[in-house]
């Protein structure tokens, strides 16, 4: 019965990673393509999409495509602009809808339930259809900055983080995981004569390193992937994401699919680095809170 | 004693900025931001002799990629951000024009004396755009081809008749020496589409919209002429004539020169490959004459005033400025396309007499038709698009042009008729 039991336990060890890898497969191959493909003419790449080839260093492989796609697009500037307005977004969305998050879960104030009732529905609301208002507020901003009073915030780093620093999906998952922290460690902290502020920062954020990172990823991918809204509110080079500099590589009729796999292929890597040092927590979170 | 030599430098600095100060500061905006050819260091070096040229002005470019322009313009209007100058593709024009974009270039028009229809938008009765080059599009193919299968090779003044060319197409397909006998670049979508497509159906009498009015596209779109194209369109599919929807891009790029097709539907731009592949060899032909008259496409990029610029007086300067020869000769040269002018073209390395792409310009003078001049038109192009498309892959010929003329109706309508006078 032991030798039946341990030859059951192989098997289905062995079937549990042939559909892991096959779903690993189908997940990586895209990514693969776009990694191969990148170091293939745009000929050759075309070609080898027809079969298994599309996956493989096989053919005629070179830099060239980097190359061409650093002469094509100031990519060096894209990405930096990325990564700060993505970088200063995620910091300070984790920070207002963490505090939002605690107003929410840990205060008692009249209105709250109706407020955050209001709050999810925003949710159902695609940013798209609010971005015509919201360009036309953006026109007519005042700030003070170097050169004094201006209006209209256009053609700036603000204009492409201020409108997302907060957003309902961030605070419902710091309001999730909030809750499920024991109520009495709050309390035994209020008797002692904590301060709220000291609360959150000392007692409530350390505890919510998964949650953390869950929004992050999130608020991450979704700032670093934006391209209606910069592309409505940026006109100059100069302060341009990587998406909107995805256009520099089509014209009306022909795509170079090499230097734009090239381009992809550079554009990843911020994301990569960001999730893989995220990673551990990210996981913990999936598999604590089940939000994905 | 160190006090006059400050204040003596403080008086030259201030006057210095006061004369800099005095020059008045104009935007551009290019549509080409990242374009692999030589146009958008034209445009800065046009942009540049502009400025040194005179004291009053000064432009500062902006580029954007193609892709995401017209919709940074769009915003931009919205917003009230438009530049002083903006470069518009002659199509989309009256679409800016009467969306309130854009406002009536105003310029010398004698500037414009001998130039080719495309290079000039025009919208109810009002010049807005200018453009210093035009793309032509041909039947490209190898004389050695042709005279292999006993074809005639038509000329500007008798372009194959329509039973000519199927007829050519139907002894290339017998031979079994090619894939398919014609490329039409199905593989390219967008624009290409109505530009170079729409000129086939025009050639069969109908059109997109009805032009005397641009109110309705019933009787010219769905009418006999368009089922008789859209029947001999399908045609060309279903018989294995050319390749269809699925076209492998990379064919559409190299078909011809790897000897996949005999004869490819193409424009200028593409010319220089397969003068570079055949040599002399390389011919270009016009357009074939289905019944109305030959017909190809014509218009590219242009510069234009925008509704809200503060200085329209300076916008057409530096336009005025552009409109020069050595211009024309230097976009040209830079990038293949086609001079506006006879007397640039005599200049230039491609469609000076004799030159390898000569036969272009005169396709452009000879059978160019400019895409619908109405606002509606980038709502049909799409229609358009789809409708050709869709019969390509086997719908029916006359449901589907119904339908494209019911859509294209019912924008005019929501629309109030676009505004034409």
């Amino acid at each position: 019965m032991a030798t039946v039991t341990s030859d059951n336990r192989g098997l289905r060890l062995w079937t549990r990673y042939a559909v892991l890898i096959l779903v690993a497969v189908i997940f990586v191959f895209p990514l693969l393509f776009m990694v191969m493909s990148s170091f293939k003419p745009s000929t050759q790449l075309l070609l080898d999409s027809k079969s298994l080839r599309a996956f493989l260093p096989v053919g005629d492989l070179s830099l060239q495509n980097y190359t061409d796609a650093f002469i094509r697009a100031p990519i060096g500037v894209f990405v930096f602009n990325s990564v700060l307005v993505t970088g200063v977004t995620v910091v300070l969305c984790l920070f207002v809808c963490s505090l939002a998050a605690f107003a929410f879960v840990f205060i008692d104030w009249s209105g709250k339930a109706v407020i955050f009732s209001v709050l999810l529905a925003t949710l159902i609301i695609p940013y798209e259809t609010i971005f015509i208002p919201l360009l036309l507020m953006a026109s007519q901003l005042p700030w003070i900055g170097a050169d004094g009073f201006e209006l209209g915030w256009l053609n700036t780093y603000r204009v492409q983080i201020v409108p997302f620093i907060a957003d309902a999906l961030s605070i419902f998952l710091f309001v999730q995981f909030f809750k499920d922290l024991p109520k009495e460690l709050i309390e035994a902290c209020r008797v002692e004569g904590a301060s709220w502020w000291t609360i959150y920062r000392k007692v409530v954020m350390p505890l919510s390193g998964p949650v953390i990172a869950t929004a992050a990823i999130l608020k991450f991918l979704f700032m670093y992937n934006q391209f209606l809204w910069p592309l409505m509110v940026v006109q100059e080079e100069s302060i341009r994401p990587v998406m909107v500099g995805l256009g520099y590589f089509t014209d009306q009729l022909n795509v170079p699919w090499g230097e734009v796999m090239a381009y992809l292929t550079i554009i990843t890597v911020p994301v990569l680095a960001f999730y893989l040092a995220l990673q551990r927590v990210f996981i913990a979170s999936v598999a604590s809170t089940g939000v994905k | 004693m160190k006090t006059l030599p400050i204040l003596a430098g403080l008086v030259i600095s201030t006057s210095l900025a006061g004369a800099a100060s005095a020059q008045t500061d104009l935007s551009l905006w290019y549509h080409g931001a990242g374009s692999a050819n030589a146009e958008e260091a034209l445009v800065n070096e046009l942009v540049e002799e502009f400025n040194a040229s005179q004291s009053d002005y000064v432009i500062s470019i902006e580029t954007f990629p193609q892709l995401a322009y017209n919709d940074a313009v769009g915003a931009a209007a919205l917003a009230g951000e438009l530049p002083d100058i903006l470069d518009v593709d002659g199509p989309v024009m009256p679409n800016w024009a009467w969306a309130g974009y854009m406002q009536p270039l105003g310029i010398d028009e004698s500037l414009l004396e001998g130039f080719l229809p495309g290079p000039i938008g025009s919208w109810n009765g009002e010049i807005y755009s200018v453009g210093l080059w035009d793309a032509a599009k041909a039947m490209t193919t190898r004389k050695s081809t042709l005279e292999k299968y006993g074809i005639r090779i038509p000329t500007l003044d008798t372009p194959w008749t329509g039973d000519e060319f199927n007829a050519a197409l139907q002894t290339i397909a017998a031979s079994g020496d090619f894939d398919y006998p014609l490329d039409l670049g199905m593989a390219w979508k967008g624009e290409w589409y109505p530009y170079a497509f729409s000129p086939l159906l025009q050639s069969f009498g109908g059109d997109i919209v009805d032009r005397t009015t641009y109110q309705t596209a019933e009787g010219v779109l769905n009418g006999d002429e368009a089922i008789a194209f859209g029947e001999w369109w399908q045609g060309l599919f279903e018989k294995g004539y050319a390749p269809g929807t699925s076209q492998d891009a990379a064919d559409r790029e190299t078909g011809l020169i790897e000897g996949k097709y005999a004869i490819s539907w193409n424009g200028n731009w593409a010319a220089p490959a397969v003068v570079e592949a055949f040599g002399e060899d390389a011919i270009f032909l016009p357009a074939p004459d289905f019944g109305n008259r030959p017909v190809i496409g014509a218009a590219s990029w242009q510069f234009g005033v925008s509704a809200t610029s503060e200085n329209p007086d300076g916008a057409r300067a530096f336009i005025e400025f552009a409109m020069q020869d050595r211009w024309f000769t230097a976009f040209s040269d830079g990038t293949g396309l086609i001079p506006p002018t006879r007397s640039a073209a005599a200049d230039t390395k491609f469609y000076a007499e004799g030159a390898p792409l000569e036969a272009f310009y005169g396709l452009s003078e000879g059978q160019a038709l400019v895409r619908p001049v109405t606002p509606g038109y980038i709502v049909q192009a799409k229609v358009f698009e789809k409708a050709l498309a869709d019969i390509a892959d086997g719908a029916d010929v006359a449901d589907t042009l119904d339908a494209a003329v019911d859509e294209i109706n019912e924008d005019i309508e929501n629309n109030r008729g676009y505004g034409h006078n």
